[in-house]
């Protein structure tokens, strides 16, 4: 089991998501970032689609209460502290085995968001077919809400150890997200399409797995139309303008329907994008094809395969980085 | 109106059959769906049927994009009757004192006695256009001209599960504590949503008709029991 200690910021419990009840008002929910889930996953051997932690801003400090491995997939200055209160570097993109009464101490996540799995996965109840947590209705993960100290996180029967790394970890893009027009590109003036794929915005503060709101120029709507439409669906990406014309970018959680225009969708391949982008971090959008949007998609399923083709065994007892980290090779010449 | 495709993103597509809310449209939403879901196409990941539009959500690698939107426009046109997949629902609920709030106030704002308010309310055969803001919460039209009004000035931070609401046109059923600024009349003791049903979690579906039968509070409190304890089958709200 792992125990929860201190939990500083949102950290929850997401899979591939909900498919199958969005007629019902159930979100799609699910990890904001699938391919380091993923790679998360495949750093300590589980199969897809494992449920994992994943964890925004400032990840929890846990406790394991027997020996057992588990994967960062993200950027941490995570470490592992022993009972004697020794400490040693755990690299990101790698797994790491713990022993008992060892504890793992994520610290900030750099990545804005990052995964943790673990070897024989998280034993998380499905709740309509998956295990990903929606806080807002109390549905999946733990009690349907995010973690918290206290809580105690079973892991199914694991094999044998596996020592895994990511030779290559993904950098995140940050060309212009690709979007792509409508559905009510017509409830907004030229001026207004012109503004939103010609200048830059910033993420807000209000951001969450529901959605990122964006400071920048205001979208205006075309006065003959306003900026209410009788609701129809929405999907993560959906851009959506409310009144005030400050566009809300829709991520994992969102309603299933809404009653703002949507100016445009975020295709499919730039989403995992959007659930890294931290407040005060700066956005622009291009428009593409629908065939530019699925040639990005087959590109990103192909870099995705191939990147975790490439995972490789730890170096055996040698880990370069935290010699670095822990200044031992300087220490060693130093001795001279 | 003649049915048009709109790209909401390229892993969905949205059928549009007019832009306000009309049950002469919204079936026509529903009976596309039904048609679609017959056809049993691959690649579909979900089918969401609002007040005016019939939305797929798909993955583009494994169902054509122009295919699906030749299909629905096909499904929109050769289909004119009524869904086949509604059900009639009949709902008990508690009126006024703590479970309805707002019923005294609606009364006197309308003008009408709080029976007048209960009596057309219970009356009214509803149709269910949309599930949706929260699972399972069903957006129930339409109420008759005189008992509209827009939404509370001030929205509560808890409107409790169950509560039966009005605003605007509209009625619904909350399944979940939330906020909320419509209008509560009652409490139902039916369960709206249920977690463990994978088969089918939420009572109602988009299309479904549904009228209110009003209870004493003494029958609710059994019904409440009953419901809770899992004695009552889902089946004793419908009407035959």
């Amino acid at each position: 089991m792992i125990e929860i200690l201190e939990c500083p910021m949102p950290a929850s419990f997401q899979d591939a998501g909900r498919p199958g009840y969005r007629h019902l008002g159930v979100p799609l929910s699910g990890a904001l970032d699938p391919e380091w889930l993923a790679i998360a996953n495949a750093l300590v051997g589980n199969p897809w689609p494992a449920v994992a932690l994943e964890m925004h801003l400032l990840g929890p400090r846990m406790r394991a209460t027997m020996p057992l491995t588990i994967a960062l997939a993200g950027e941490f200055s995570a470490r592992i502290e022993d009972a004697a209160g020794r400490s040693r570097h755990a690299g990101n993109w790698s797994s790491h085995t713990l022993a008992a009464d060892e504890v793992l101490v994520i610290g900030s996540v750099r990545s804005g968001i990052g995964y943790l799995a673990a070897h024989g996965g998280f034993e998380v109840p499905q709740v309509l077919g998956s295990s990903s947590t929606y806080a807002r209705a109390g549905i999946g993960g733990i009690e349907g809400r995010a973690l918290r100290a206290g809580d105690r996180l079973k892991l199914g029967a694991a094999g044998s150890p596996v020592s895994l790394r990511l030779p290559q970890p993904p950098v995140i893009d940050d060309g212009p997200l690709r979007v792509i027009p409508g559905p009510q590109r017509e409830y907004f003036t030229d001026g207004a399409w012109g503004c939103f794929v010609g200048e830059e915005f910033t993420v807000g503060r209000e951001a969450d797995r529901m959605g990122l709101r964006l400071d920048g120029p205001r979208l205006e709507h075309d006065p003959a139309r306003g900026a209410d439409i009788v609701s129809d669906a929405v999907t993560p990406g959906a851009i959506q303008v409310p009144g005030d014309g400050r566009p809300i970018v829709l991520l994992a959680d969102c309603q299933t329907v809404g009653g703002y225009p949507k100016i445009a969708t975020v295709i499919a391949a730039d989403l995992p994008r959007l659930g890294h982008a931290l407040p005060g971090q700066r956005l622009r959008f291009v428009k593409v094809t629908i065939e530019q949007a699925l040639a990005a998609r087959r590109h990103a399923a192909a870099t995705l395969a191939e990147r975790i083709a490439t995972l490789a065994p730890s170096t055996m007892g040698l880990d370069l980085e935290a010699l670095y980290t822990a200044n031992l090779i300087d220490g060693v010449i130093d001795a001279h | 109106m003649n049915p048009r495709l709109l790209a909401l993103g390229d892993g969905a597509l949205t059928i549009e059959f007019g832009d306000r809310i009309d049950s002469a449209i919204n079936s026509r939403v529903m009976a596309t769906r039904d048609a679609l879901a017959a056809m049993n196409l691959d690649g579909i990941v979900d089918v969401v049927p609002t007040w005016r539009s019939l939305t797929v959500h798909f993955d583009p690698l494994r169902l054509d994009r122009e295919l699906l939107g030749k299909h629905l426009l096909e499904c929109a046109l050769s289909v004119r009757q009524e869904s086949a997949l509604a059900a009639a629902w009949r709902i008990p609920a508690v009126f006024g004192d703590e479970f309805g709030p707002d019923l005294a106030a609606v009364a006197r704002v309308t003008g009408r006695s709080e029976a007048a308010v209960i009596d057309t309310f219970c009356s009214t055969r509803f149709r269910v256009f949309l599930i949706g803001f929260l699972p399972g919460f069903p957006y129930l039209g339409e109420l008759p001209e005189w008992l509209r009004l827009p939404r509370l000035g001030t929205p509560r931070v808890a409107v409790p599960a169950n509560s039966v609401a009005i605003a605007g046109a509209q009625a619904a059923i909350y399944p979940w504590q939330s906020p909320g600024g419509w209008h509560l009349l009652g409490r139902t003791p039916v369960r709206l949503f249920d977690l463990g049903d994978t088969a089918r979690p939420a009572l109602l579906a988009p299309g479904d008709s549904v009228r209110f039968m009003p209870v004493n509070r003494g029958e609710f409190e059994r019904l409440a029991a009953a419901v809770a304890a899992r004695e009552i089958d889902v089946a004793e709200w419908k009407t035959a």
